[in-house]
Formats: structure tokens, C-alpha cells, sequence
């Protein structure tokens, strides 16, 4: 894959992850369209590959951040002691 | 070992959604609700998938019985790494009165001619909490079963689950075939990201309909009513300690 395309699948990946975040689908929509475009005039190729694993992290992140909201709210729903 | 698992997904309304009940009391509202994948039962995925990836289990097969959005939630489940999804279309006011016992007649019905090994569900439902669907799935093909499951280990010909209890844990060995239903620390299931979403559109799901298993889904109950869950009271304010003593005292705490 080339970097350009990596870069559009990471775009989509999190703008899907978006439609879960807990403070709605627009703002996380926005917030993330600002932080591709800050990086949008980088030309050098590792900065770019930095971005890149930066964006993959952030993904990582914000499944862990889902996992870990579905889990509360379910043990203080059911387990509660 | 190479077993196969069928599991059982229900499309249930979004955890994080607050359930809003009909002005005539029938049920609560569903049109425009975001639904996803119950989470009991993502847990029970995972645990399929991690026995794929150990390589005890060979296939994973997906069920789920609803409306045809249920599609939906069987792609999360194949993304999630389920082989092939079972969709047993039950829509409108059939399915607002189907109960656990006709999943259970449809699931071992389909445990039957798929020949699976083990069937893992979540322990319940976090819309109805019937709690019911393994044990009567067990008891219909006369099945050993290890509900509320936190750990499960498997040994050949048998499964050790470490079942979740009042209070404590209680180990048991069961044999296959089995019927497993997960409970919450069983395992963290992962996200259905979406390169996997769209590799699973590949995936294949059979259509099916009640009548195909041979399973009779007319009603056995009336909903009655609906009602919402009782509003906390309001609290009061007090100026100074002799009165919050005064106020305990005629509460009776003191």
C-alpha cells in the first residue's frame, strides 16, 4: 500500500471508530479532520511515517478507551456489591 | 482438536442509549435507537475466537434471530472473526414476544444439523436479562452446561470452566459436546475495526426462517404493560447539624 493510501485508510478506520465516541460523532469528526490537516503540508517521508504510527497508536487508544467504558458501565450495572 | 462452535449474538439497543418507554406502555421505543451487538455475547465471539487461534476450534459459525437488521450484527460478529453467519428472520410484533425457549429450539436445532461441539452464548441479554437461553438450549439436546463462565480451558473430549458463583468461583470439567455461556470477565473482546468489517461483507450468511427449523414462533405471551423504572426522590437541604439530626431522628436512623 502506498503511504498516500495508508494515510486515507487510517482517516477512515478512526472516522468509523468515531461514530462510538462518547462525545458524539460531529465533534470527534472535526477534531480529527483538524489534526490531518495540521499535518497535511508534511513532505518529508519519515514525519510522515511518524504521523502515521501516531494515528495507529491514537486507534489503539481509543478501542481501549470503548472496551474499558462498556466494561464500567456494564459491572456497575449488574455486579454492583 | 478441531471442534466447532456455534454462537449466539442478539442485536439489543446500545448500552449507552437511554431506554425510553412508548406513551401507551407496549415497549419501549426502538425506531431511531442506535442497536449494536449485545455485550455478553461480543464476549462470547472473542472466547470463539481465541479457541479458533488456538486452534482448538476448526469453524465458528454466528446465529442470530430478529429483524433484518440483525445482518448488522452478525457482520460485527464475522468481523470480529466468526466464519459464516445463521439468520433467522423474525420481524415486527412476532418478535416483540419471542422468548428464550424458541431461540433455544432454533439453536439446538441448528447445533443438531451443523454437528457443532460447543455452543457459547452470552449469559444474558442486557435488554431483557432473561439469563435463560443456555440452560434450555442444554436441556433440550440434553447437553452438559457451564453457564456464567470466567475462564474456560480446553482439555481433549472436555472443557474445565471456572464458572463465576454467589460470592466465589466454582470449577467444573464438562464434556463435549457443551453448551457455555459467557459471562463478563470471561475475556475483553476486541473491536470490530473497519478493514475487518469490510473483509467479513465477504463472509457468507445463510437466510433461514422459523418454519426452516421446524420451530413455532406464535405467540405464548401477552405484554401487558411496560413501565418505566421508579424516579429517584428529590433530596432537601438543612441549615445546621441539630437539624440533620432532628430530620435523622424522624427518619428513624437515630
Amino acid at each position: 500500500m502506498s503511504q498516500h493510501s495508508r494515510v486515507m485508510t487510517l482517516y477512515k478506520t478512526m472516522l468509523h471508530l468515531g461514530r462510538d465516541y462518547p462525545g458524539g460523532f460531529p465533534y470527534f469528526r472535526n477534531k480529527l479532520k483538524i489534526a490531518f490537516m495540521k499535518n497535511s503540508t508534511l513532505k518529508d517521508q519519515k514525519e510522515i511515517e511518524s504521523a502515521i504510527s501516531r494515528g495507529e497508536f491514537v486507534i489503539k487508544e481509543l478501542e481501549a478507551l470503548y472496551m474499558l467504558r462498556k466494561y464500567r458501565a456494564l459491572k456497575k450495572r449488574y455486579y454492583e456489591e | 482438536m478441531s471442534l466447532r462452535i456455534l454462537v449466539g449474538v442478539k442485536r439489543v439497543i446500545d448500552y449507552a442509549v437511554k431506554i425510553r418507554v412508548k406513551p401507551d406502555k407496549s415497549g419501549v421505543i426502538t425506531e431511531g435507537v442506535k442497536h449494536s451487538m449485545n455485550p455478553f455475547d461480543e464476549i462470547a465471539i472473542e472466547e470463539a475466537v481465541r479457541m479458533k487461534e488456538k486452534k482448538i476450534a476448526k469453524e465458528i459459525v454466528a446465529f442470530s434471530c430478529g429483524p433484518a437488521q440483525c445482518q448488522e450484527t452478525l457482520r460485527t460478529a464475522l468481523a470480529m472473526g466468526a466464519d459464516r453467519g445463521i439468520h433467522v428472520e423474525v420481524a415486527g410484533p412476532q418478535y416483540e414476544t419471542l422468548q428464550p425457549l424458541h431461540i433455544s429450539k432454533m439453536l439446538a436445532k441448528l447445533a443438531k444439523d451443523e454437528q457443532i461441539d460447543i455452543i457459547i452464548v452470552g449469559k444474558q441479554a442486557i435488554d431483557d436479562d432473561c439469563n435463560q437461553t443456555a440452560q434450555m438450549t442444554a436441556a433440550l439436546l440434553d447437553w452438559p452446561q457451564a453457564t456464567s463462565a470466567s475462564k474456560i480451558e480446553a482439555k481433549d473430549g472436555s472443557l474445565q470452566v471456572v464458572r463465576e458463583i454467589d460470592g466465589g468461583l466454582e470449577t467444573i470439567k464438562v464434556k463435549l459436546p457443551t453448551v457455555v455461556s459467557a459471562d463478563l470477565r470471561l475475556n475483553e473482546p476486541r473491536y470490530a475495526t473497519l478493514p475487518n468489517i469490510m473483509k467479513a461483507k465477504k463472509k457468507p450468511i445463510k437466510k433461514l426462517t422459523p418454519k426452516d427449523l421446524g420451530v413455532d414462533v406464535s405467540p405464548r405471551i401477552q405484554i401487558v404493560t411496560v413501565e418505566e423504572p421508579p424516579v429517584r426522590l428529590a433530596g432537601a437541604k438543612v441549615e445546621n447539624v441539630d437539624m440533620v439530626v432532628e430530620k435523622l431522628k424522624a427518619l428513624g436512623h437515630a
